[in-house]
């Protein structure tokens, strides 16, 4: 170590600045490819929202004409309120749902680790898998598995997802059901680090059941619950594969949602200034979200 | 952001304590290991929780077993869709051999191996950089890594299949080959940032020692630094690995045409296919599903670990 700072002037430079050009050779590779595949994109999406993009005619500057005719379309604003009740129905069910899980699976016997193991598999398994498994679950007729299941309590077959009424409910059901295992690890970590001598201090004190949940586990998990909050409303705003798998937005329109309206938009109507449009308002929209949250959560608790 | 450095192995997951607290758990009585306050000895208490952990099962793990027993079903269809198959055959995974399935199941080892990789080598580099080594600027190529998590497919996708299309200044059209899904996966802010985290606990001394003896700076990530980051390489490993498998959207945009699909996106060919049965969409299901099975059983505490990392970080 010592050498480095007696070598003579020039040698020193030259060490130097190798090494300062070093560290920047490690991150070309990384820094190149996030720039290409994704800062790029995310440029050319902002830039092309202003554009009336015509293929071999040039495009066309137009302004906010985009943004405005995407917020003025009664179809986009029938998106937002979709994207609104799946992604909040899919973030608050899949939190409740979580929670209650890892109430259930909460321990250290090894039977509890095999059941969470298997309770886990949703997460795992790729989301057009899942989509295709719950559209076969879903069959319409009385022998789909569930209605085969709502048959045994002498309830009729549901067209969960033919019927524009229950298409969106029933999407909701699926990201629940694919977020709460996953909800589910995070909160059992925060429950792990819940004292337990506050347990044992509560049961002398006589508190009930409830009681003892309100006011010693809830706390002690809220950071928990707030990552998880953050994460699933991020993840309600831009779904995109649940639904594009289930029900490819339809029928007549009732689950199409934000990122699958401006697919259509971009791929299918090659209205790509438009698409852009709906994708940027997304982005700024999710930057929001997770801003709000972080200021709230650095206000709220300190961790 | 500067939160306590993360250390995969030993963060805080469903069994953490059980380590340091083994000996005293037999002395605390059971009831207080849990917020609930379950017994272990038989009782309603116990009835209750055998109750609803089968119901929990079954809620989200018996459709498993549906897709797995309606793939080797003769006639699968939503009514005969059960626990057990009926007729056992492999007739369905036979025509989705027909229909191509294993070629599309080739596309995805491709793409999952070959973005793995490169996953994990542009990743490891960056991160060893970022830990190892001081530099002006470095916070913000942090914040720039993290935005690449942030950043989600879905809102680029319409620019990134033009960008796809036709590289910018060398002007390849990555369109249709694999690349064209594996590039985009390279640079993945996870990984970055499990790996610069658990690369900065590693002691100076063990590098010090190696410098002296003249180690060169790839020597020292390959032979010194690498070595003691398995478990760190473990958890981007999984994550990225479930991360790519479930990709839905890049390899849709990707495409030429549909032999160029994953197997994941090719199950909605076959479903489309009015000439095939359910019972062939499973078994296409189910070849879609293995290789994440087989990987989170294997590595499950990794991919356990890895979520609560992220979500600590997030």
């Amino acid at each position: 170590m010592t050498a480095t700072v007696t070598t003579p002037g020039p040698r020193r430079a030259r060490v130097i600045s190798k090494k300062a050009v070093l560290p920047w050779l490690f991150l070309a590779p990384g820094l190149l490819l996030a720039l290409v595949f994704k800062f790029l994109p995310m440029g050319k999406g902002v830039w092309l929202s202003f554009f009336d993009v015509r293929p071999f005619l040039g495009d066309r500057w137009v302004g906010f004409d985009n943004y405005t005719r995407v917020l003025t379309d009664h179809r986009f604003q029938d998106v937002v309120g979709h994207t609104l009740v799946l992604g909040i129905g899919m973030s608050l069910g899949g939190i409740a749902a979580g929670f209650l899980l890892a109430l259930l699976l909460e321990g250290q016997a090894r039977s509890l680790k095999i059941i969470r193991t298997a309770v886990f598999l949703p997460v795992v398994t790729a989301t057009a898998v899942v989509g295709e498994m719950w559209r076969l679950m879903y069959y319409p007729t009385s022998d789909g598995l569930i209605n085969s299941g709502l048959g045994l309590f002498g309830l009729g077959p549901v067209p969960y997802l033919d019927n524009p009424d229950t298409a969106l409910w029933a999407t909701t059901a699926m990201g629940i059901w694919m977020l709460a295992p996953y909800n589910m690890v995070i909160i059992l970590a925060g429950l792990a680090g819940v004292d337990r001598s506050l347990y044992e201090a509560a049961a002398m004190d006589g508190v009930s059941l409830w009681q003892r949940l309100r006011h010693i586990t809830l706390p002690a998990i809220r950071p928990a619950l707030g990552i998880v909050l953050t994460l699933a409303a991020i993840r309600g705003l831009r779904v995109f594969t649940e639904v594009y798998v289930l029900t490819g937005g339809g029928p007549a329109g009732s689950t199409d949602v934000w990122m699958t309206r401006a697919y259509t938009l971009g791929f299918s109507r090659n209205d790509i200034g438009g698409a852009s449009a709906a994708s940027v308002l997304l982005l700024c929209v999710t930057l929001l979200l997770t801003v709000t949250v972080n200021y709230f959560r650095k206000r709220g608790d300190v961790r | 952001m500067s939160a306590p450095a993360i250390d995969p192995v030993r963060t805080p997951v469903t069994a953490t304590p059980a380590r340091k607290s083994a000996g005293k758990q037999r002395t605390t009585p059971a009831r207080f290991d849990t917020a609930l306050g379950w017994s272990d000895r038989p009782g309603p208490a116990w009835a209750l929780r055998v109750l609803l952990c089968a119901l929990a099962l079954g809620v989200f793990a018996a459709p498993f077993l549906t897709v797995f027993s309606g793939s080797f079903s003769e006639k699968a269809s939503g009514s005969t869709l059960s626990f057990l198959p009926h007729h056992p055959t492999l007739l369905n995974f036979q025509v989705a051999g027909e229909r191509g399935i294993w070629d599309y199941f080739g596309n995805s080892l491709v793409i999952a191996g070959g973005g793995l990789l490169l996953q994990l080598v542009v990743c490891t580099l960056a991160a060893y950089a970022l830990a190892r080594h001081k530099f002006r600027g470095q916070a913000l190529i942090l914040t720039l890594f993290m935005l690449t998590m942030m950043l989600p497919e879905e809102v680029i996708a319409i620019p990134l299949s033009l960008v796809l299309g036709h590289v910018p200044v060398v002007g390849l059209d990555l369109k249709g080959t694999v690349w064209g899904v594996i590039l985009p996966l390279g640079a993945w802010g996870f990984s970055v940032m499990v790996l610069t985290e658990f690369m900065k606990d590693i002691p100076a001394e063990i590098e010090e020692a190696a410098r002296i003896d003249g180690v060169g700076e790839l020597r020292m990530l390959w032979q010194v630094i690498l070595p003691l980051c398995k478990p760190a390489l473990g958890v981007a490993g999984v994550l990225g690995f479930i991360m790519i498998w479930d990709q839905y959207l890049l390899p849709l945009i990707a495409a030429k045409d549909p032999t160029d699909y994953t197997v994941t996106v090719a199950l909605s060919i076959l479903r489309t296919d009015p000439e095939v049965g359910s019972g062939v969409v499973l078994a296409g299901a189910v070849i879609a599903l293995v290789p994440s099975l087989i990987v989170y059983l294997l590595l499950q505490r990794s991919l356990v670990t890895g979520i609560t990392a992220g979500a600590t970080k997030g």
